[in-house]
């Protein structure tokens, strides 16, 4: 510590005595740089990492993210009905390290709640003021008896992109014409909630134009998902031959897998399928139990206008993994999320109180190529979580020309392309 | 002494809080850029907010909400704010560049 420090320290050390209202300031005076660790570089702590390193260049910000290449989920259904580039989906972190944000590239090992330490799997521990959690999701292994990490192998979740992602793709690929997909869906809260019905319209769309003997079924273990009306009438339009969904009513729910035999064993009987993708039961990412802040559900309560856990002091959590109220999970909710949050711990690190917030949701999905839906909200904070903002939001028309449709398309493959420039390039 | 002491902590104080101020968006601002691009650099078929006369920003906004102009999901997002919160994030993108 030089002369310079110290006379700092003692000064500030007067002041803050010296008033209660300058005792409120004295955490972040006294803290010459704040340091704010975060892990998980998704759309979420990607976002945040940026955001707040500009809101407050004093702040350290330490970005701890496993993988130095991040894989995005939203249009990963596009690759998978081979109609994108998985490196399409690929982005790097150089960007975000050219902002003053600190790159590890490592695990979070452990969280020392007391001691406010983060320890990493490649050794060393990373001290913070304030920890933001951005894990994503963890698929919960066994949750469905006889999926575990092996049987993904075999029968792909392609729930998170990457590897899981081209694995789905080439047993389409490799798939005579005749055979039968199998999707199944599972209840909610899970990631991308319109996800499993642009895949399931996607792959149909593949079949229809490659294998057009082949067909695509749905077996849900809900009645009701996100834009329904309008993946159901563009289903019965364009995929009246190659997409059949089973409700749970219709005996949709999948209650085991048999992975040899690629079976899927309903409430009703037993569904064989030529190329079976599991989309399991899924929780926050494994730090946040590593934190203690995910509760029994497996996803984590927040305060809506802070982030911060309400069962972990000094710890936010955002995107997927947190427990938004109306907002979904989504990557424009992760990065609406981390852009707020940023600006939340920059006034809670110079000691003022945030203020008041609202987020926006927008999520399209293709039922193809050239046809976009979209479902939109408004949010605000309220009775503890984030509420719809009443006569907001909504889903597109029911009814819509093609053109409209197609410029929905266009939106999409825009909206994808500037929400990554703003996260990583 | 002890009262500079305090008048340079307060100021230090000030500085801070006043940087970040002046940075904050307005409620429902920052989740604009989810769409729109920060700047001009790349071509879409999105406007960018940054630079633009408040008054269109605002006139756009009430439009969409009464439905008077055609949108995709503007029609349904304008009806999330107030004339008040809508003037508040057209000021703040017209001093963003």
């Amino acid at each position: 510590m030089t002369t310079l420090d110290i006379s700092r320290r003692k000064l500030l050390g007067v002041a803050a005595a010296s008033a209660a209202s300058t005792l409120v300031h004295a955490p972040a005076v006294a803290q010459a740089n704040p340091r704010v660790v975060i892990v998980g570089g998704g759309f979420a702590g990607a976002t945040l990492a940026r955001t707040l390193k500009k809101a407050d260049p004093r702040i350290s910000v330490t970005l701890v993210e496993s993988s130095r290449t991040f894989t995005a989920c939203p249009f990963s259904n596009a690759v998978i009905a081979g109609l994108r580039d998985l490196n399409a989906q690929q982005f790097g972190y150089d960007k975000i390290a050219g902002d003053g944000v600190s790159l590890a590239f490592d695990t979070a090992t452990a969280v020392d709640v007391g001691a406010r330490t983060v320890t990493l799997g490649g050794g060393g521990a990373l001290a913070y003021d304030r920890l933001v959690l951005t894990p994503g999701i963890d698929i919960r292994w066994n949750a469905l008896p006889g999926y575990d990490e092996a049987a993904a192998q075999q029968l792909p979740h392609a729930w998170k992109a990457g590897e899981q992602t081209t694995l789905l793709r080439r047993q389409l690929e490799a798939m005579d014409d005749g055979g039968v997909v199998i999707i199944s869906a599972p209840s909610n809260p899970f990631r991308c909630p319109p996800g499993p019905y642009e895949r399931a319209s996607l792959i149909a769309y593949y079949l229809k134009t490659r294998k057009p003997r082949s067909k695509v079924i749905v077996l849900d273990a809900k009645d009701q998902f996100s834009k329904q009306k309008l993946f159901v009438n563009a289903w019965k339009e364009l995929y009246p031959d190659h997409l059949e969904w089973v409700s749970l009513s219709q005996g949709g729910n999948v209650t085991s897998v048999d992975v040899g035999a690629k079976t899927l064993l309903t409430d009703f009987g037993r569904r064989k399928g030529d190329v079976v993708n599991v989309i399991p039961p899924q929780k926050a990412g494994r730090v946040a139990d590593l934190a203690g802040v995910a509760d029994r559900s497996g996803w984590c309560p927040i305060d809506p206008l802070t982030f911060e856990s309400k069962l972990q002091p000094n710890i936010h959590v955002l995107g997927d993994a947190a427990i938004a109220g109306g907002m979904p999970k989504s990557g424009f909710a992760a990065n609406a999320q981390g852009k707020v949050c940023a600006f939340a711990l920059a006034k809670l690190l110079n000691g003022s109180a945030p203020g008041e917030t609202k987020l926006i949701n927008t999520c399209y999905s293709l039922v193809a190529p050239d046809y976009g839906i979209s479902i939109a909200g408004v949010y605000r904070p309220a009775n503890g979580t984030f509420t719809e903002v009443e006569g907001s939001g909504g889903v597109s028309p029911s009814k819509a020309p093609p053109e409209m449709r197609a410029l929905e398309a266009t939106l999409a493959n825009d909206w994808f392309g500037t929400i990554t420039t703003e996260v990583f390039g | 002494m002890t009262a500079t002491c305090l008048l340079v902590a307060s100021l230090m104080v000030w500085t801070a809080s006043a940087s970040a101020a002046a940075l904050e968006p307005p409620p429902g601002a920052s989740a604009c850029s989810g769409c729109h691009l920060a700047s001009a650099g790349r071509r879409a078929g999105v406007p960018p907010l940054t630079g633009r006369n408040p008054a269109d920003i605002v006139a756009a906004m009430q439009a969409f909400r009464s439905g008077q102009r055609a949108a995709t999901v503007m029609d349904r997002i304008a009806k999330g704010f107030s004339d008040a919160e809508v003037e508040a994030i057209a000021t703040w993108y017209a001093d963003r560049r």
